[in-house]
């Protein structure tokens, strides 16, 4: 008998965690960002439930701020897992046409909390799957794999089940719904190792290559497209870069970086010394902030 | 002495900078460990398991910078790190100053990966307790050195063997507080080891450790030259995986979802429980026992010749059988059936295999998790596998005081609590004595109403006394009972305060219906505490066990073909659900006699809160006892805005609409 390796175990796990999920919720669906963590999971999600294709939809909760990479890659996979692709963008947010510079947090909140909500109540889906893994923040060693949110989307730190050998209690009152996350117990280590045995396919972002930036409160941003207002006197330069996360261009700061494969982005990882949330304007707040955004709801 | 670039951290990095895909390749072959650690603050937990992150080099700068500026404003070691801040999670519990829930985090060696379960010493320590250790397969027990074995370090030990724990790892900390002192260390020991065999912990290994200076964590520390064993982190990456022992154990396989993409391809889905699997085999699928071949072991990356525990897979099997979800398929059980079902030609050995047992009667420990007591009689939705269930529990035979663990009797089980239960379920299931494996016989108990884990169980074996009284099959059916009286039959339930006006409204419908001339008995609650229920008072627990009596004689009614009235406090909600669930739909008829407290205390027509209000009696419903009205009744009657007779002609009308 061969011993499992870790990777083998944290996929058996999570396996084993998206099938009880079909098989005791009445609407799945599995949110799809676009980034690495989400291309793992619907990576495990095929595996799953292969021969069939995923039983559920993708759902993207669209804030129209995305980098153009992202967009590109996101039809091709829903298509290649033969899953249908949900995209939902807060029309409200639209309207007021709500962007990252000048909105700040608002924008967060109204285009991925409230379109989160908007898109889980419209299609009345009752258990959700997300990427988000334990090892990500310190409020997330204590999440649980399956995660209860109220009817109205709020999430109570104290009022949480406790979860026993492999038995996930699925049950919850009409209106409320479940967070479901599948790869809980996987690293940001295991998730590249994963993508590069299994030859995964993940926005071309992530690997190094010259891009046009410029440099604002000491995060290197990308110019994506013409929406971004530069400053006076401000010229985008172009730098050799990559992401080590992927959400709203203007949100997210890039690495400089030669590293243009896998293996050399892993090895970076490896030897960087930040971690890699320090990439988002969301957290710098306050090293709470995270918990308090769950409890609103963001996802 | 120890420190943060140990060799180990310091060879992996040269490795990364030097052939990258020689370290992935090495990372790729990593085996996976999840452990528990056991003790309080006060013994320096958490600066253990910081110092464990710190060593294997997972803190980053951003979050060495937190912590230091952490470490200045609210930690405990003055100027240096306090690691302890590193594992405090939620922002609530840091301003408390405590850890209030089950903890995983992460860290990995050249050779493994670890997820730590941290969990609380202190308050719910039980709860949480279990819930870390049910996932793990080591246990680290932290002792302060300057105080040996406590009492919680038995609680500890108990709970952790309790739940299957097969390698338990001591570790003596604070030696740098009793100057590295091997008579302390010896003498821990010995008084542990005492404990240890009674209780029937067979083996442990025990480590002299300081979590704060880094003393045997990942480097042997030359302040115990005594000490010749592994360290802390040694240890842990050296200990065999009970992967080898759940593939040893015959095969089974709870199946999760039937996968069915087109009318050609059937097959079932779940995560081996135990033994291994190969095409050809022999297996059979229980409840039923029908008999079959395993055809593939399906996956997406292309069928596999062999599986074995822990691995989710797809079998295709060679007949058409009926399977699906709660169902297990497990290898048959010897190797004169497995050749028959295959049709003479030899069977494989490993498929020659004790038979999975199928029981709904068992004996259990139960370890309570809830606010809310588990009364015996009370129904729960009951987890095991990939199965629900409803169970109640019979009996509770003994409770375990976790301190003294001395057994004790006991009536109803509270928060932390474990007692060892009968427990009955309402179909047979396969299951396996939790001993022998986990996946098919640990359990957790879900409320009926608030959906909430209130319980966790571990099965010890099937009791043998449903099984040798088969149901007689009755040849006159309930449907002849009903069509000779030319009436459907119902179970009308009467609930609210005493004094409500029940008895009074059910006599006076039980007088229409019988001048209807419908076929009807009058069940009373207080006539059956004459006689049935003479045995039981009015507690919380002999509430549920009255209701569960007379909803067993009702349905016996119902069956012979009666329209039932039912008049009876019934505080409960569970037990109003039960009996619900317990009848076809529509049979059961919820009627909430709806009288305030205030009008009812004021009629007091049997004096009842007069003596309560004196103090005379206790468990008065309303008074000192719980009321939880229906939800959704079929029929809501407001006595206060009708006669008894008004009432009984409402429930005729619901009755016959």
């Amino acid at each position: 008998m061969k011993t499992l390796t870790h990777l083998q175990r944290l996929e058996a796990e999570s396996i084993h965690i998206m099938r009880e999920v079909v098989a005791e919720a009445e609407r799945p669906v599995m949110l799809y960002s676009i980034g690495k963590d989400s291309a793992a999971m619907l990576h495990v999600a095929r595996k799953a439930f292969y021969p069939s294709p995923p039983p559920f939809p993708l759902l993207h909760v669209d804030t129209t701020w995305k980098f153009r990479a992202m967009y590109e890659l996101r039809e091709r996979a829903a298509a290649e897992a033969g899953m249908e692709l949900l995209v939902h963008q807060n029309p409200e947010a639209r309207e007021r046409g709500i962007n990252p510079f000048d909105h700040g947090a608002l924008h967060t909140d109204m285009w991925k909390t409230e379109g989160l909500k908007q898109a889980l109540d419209l299609h009345a889906f009752d258990a959700a799957f997300g990427g988000a893994r334990r090892d990500e923040e310190k409020s997330r060693a204590k999440e649980r794999v399956f995660s209860f949110r109220s009817a109205n989307h709020r999430w109570d730190p104290k009022n949480q089940r406790p979860e026993l050998w492999r038995l996930y209690n699925a049950r919850k009152a009409k209106g409320e719904s479940i967070r479901v996350f599948p790869m809980s117990n996987w690293t940001e280590l295991d998730i590249w190792q994963y993508i590069h045995l299994e030859g995964i396919e993940i926005v071309p972002l992530y690997f190094s290559a010259p891009r046009p930036t410029v440099v604002r409160d000491g995060l290197i941003l990308m110019v994506d497209d013409d929406r971004f207002p530069l400053q006076a006197g401000e010229e985008p330069v172009e730098r050799w870069i990559r992401f080590r996360t992927l959400g709203c261009y203007p949100l997210t700061g890039a690495v400089e970086s030669r590293a243009q494969t896998l293996p050399e982005v892993i090895q970076e990882m490896l030897l960087t010394t930040t971690s890699e949330r320090q990439g988002r304007a969301i957290d710098h707040d306050q090293s709470a902030s995270m918990e308090k955004k769950k409890q609103e709801g963001y996802f | 002495m120890a420190n943060a670039n140990t060799d180990s951290s310091y060879r992996a990095e040269q490795l990364i900078a030097e052939d990258i895909d020689a370290y992935l390749e090495r990372h790729q072959h990593k085996t996976l460990l999840r452990f528990i650690t056991c003790g309080s603050v006060d013994d320096g937990k958490s600066t253990l398991i910081g110092r464990l992150l710190y060593d294997s080099k997972l803190i980053f700068e951003d979050q060495l910078a937190a912590l230091e500026s952490d470490s200045r404003r609210v930690g405990t070691q003055g100027e240096k790190i306090d690691f302890a801040l590193l594992v405090d999670g939620l922002a609530a519990e840091r301003e408390q100053g405590i850890t209030i829930d089950v903890a995983y985090r992460f860290f990995a060696t050249e050779n493994r990966k670890f997820i730590v379960a941290d969990t609380p010493g202190h308050e719910q320590y039980t709860r949480n307790m279990v819930t870390g250790a049910s996932t793990a397969q080591l246990a680290v027990i932290l002792i302060d050195a300057r105080k040996g074995v406590l009492t919680q370090t038995r609680r500890h030990s108990y709970l952790t063997h309790l739940v299957g724990i097969r390698h338990l790892l001591l570790a003596i900390n604070k030696m740098d507080l009793v100057a590295y002192d091997q008579q302390v260390f010896d003498a821990i020991v010995a008084e542990y080891r005492a404990f240890a065999e009674q209780i029937g912990i067979q083996d442990f290994v025990a480590i002299p450790v300081s979590g704060l200076e880094g003393d045997n964590i990942t480097l042997p520390s030359d302040r115990t030259p005594w000490y010749q064993g592994p360290t802390l982190l040694g240890y842990l990456e050296s200990v065999e995986l009970d992967e080898a022992w759940l593939a040893s154990g015959p095969f089974r396989l709870p199946v999760q979802w039937v996968n069915r993409p087109n009318l050609d391809f059937r097959g079932f889905s779940g995560q081996i429980a135990s033994g291994v699997v190969h095409p050809g085999d022999a297996v059979q699928v229980l409840p039923g026992g029908q008999r079959s071949r395993v055809a593939r072991i399906v996956t997406f990356d292309g069928d596999l010749d062999e599986a074995h525990a822990g691995q989710s897979v797809t079998l295709t099997l060679t007949d058409e059988i009926d399977c699906s979800r709660g169902q297990v398929i497990a290898a048959v059980a010897d190797a004169e059936d497995a050749a028959a079902a295959t049709g003479g030609m030899a069977a494989r050995p490993e498929t020659a295999a004790p038979a999975l047992a199928v029981a709904d009667q068992f004996e259990a420990t139960l370890v309570w998790m809830a606010e809310e007591p588990m009364l015996p009689g009370r129904g729960y939705l009951m987890k095991l596998a990939t199965n629900q269930l409803a169970a109640s529990i019979t009996a509770i035979k003994h409770q375990v005081d976790i301190n003294s663990l001395a057994r004790e009797p006991a009536t109803q089980l509270g928060l932390n609590d474990i007692g060892v239960c009968n427990l009955s379920t309402d179909r047979p299931v396969p299951f396996t004595p939790y001993a022998e494996n986990p996946d098919l016989g640990g359990f957790i108990l879900i409320d009926r109403l608030t959906n909430a884990t209130v319980g966790a169980g571990l099965l010890h074996f099937a009791l043998r006394r449903s099984q040798n009284l088969p149901w007689q099959h009755l040849e006159v059916d309930r449907a002849a009972h009903a069509a000779l009286k030319g009436q459907q039959p119902r179970l009308i339930w009467l609930t609210g305060f005493p004094g409500a006006g029940k008895s009074s409204i059910a006599n006076a419908l039980e007088k229409k219906l019988h001048a209807l001339g419908r076929h009807t008995y009058l069940l009373d609650g207080k006539n059956l505490r004459h006689d049935l229920n003479r045995d039981l008072g009015f507690t919380q627990a002999d509430r549920v066990e009255n209701i569960r009596r007379v909803g067993a004689v009702a349905r016996l009614m119902v069956d012979a073909g009666l329209i039932v009235i039912a008049a009876f406090i019934s505080p409960f909600r569970s037990e109003r659900e039960l009996l619900r669930s317990q009848m076809r739909d529509g049979e059961f008829i919820e009627v909430f006699v709806d009288t305030p407290l205030a009008v009812a205390e004021q009629r007091d027509t049997q004096g009842l809160y007069r003596r309560a209000r004196a103090g005379e009696l206790f468990n008065v419903t309303g008074i000192d006892s719980p009321y939880e009205p229906p939800q959704r009744p079929e029929l809501h009657l407001d006595t206060t805005r009708m006669s008894v007779e008004e009432a009984a002609e409402a429930i005729l009308e619901r009755l016959f609409s």
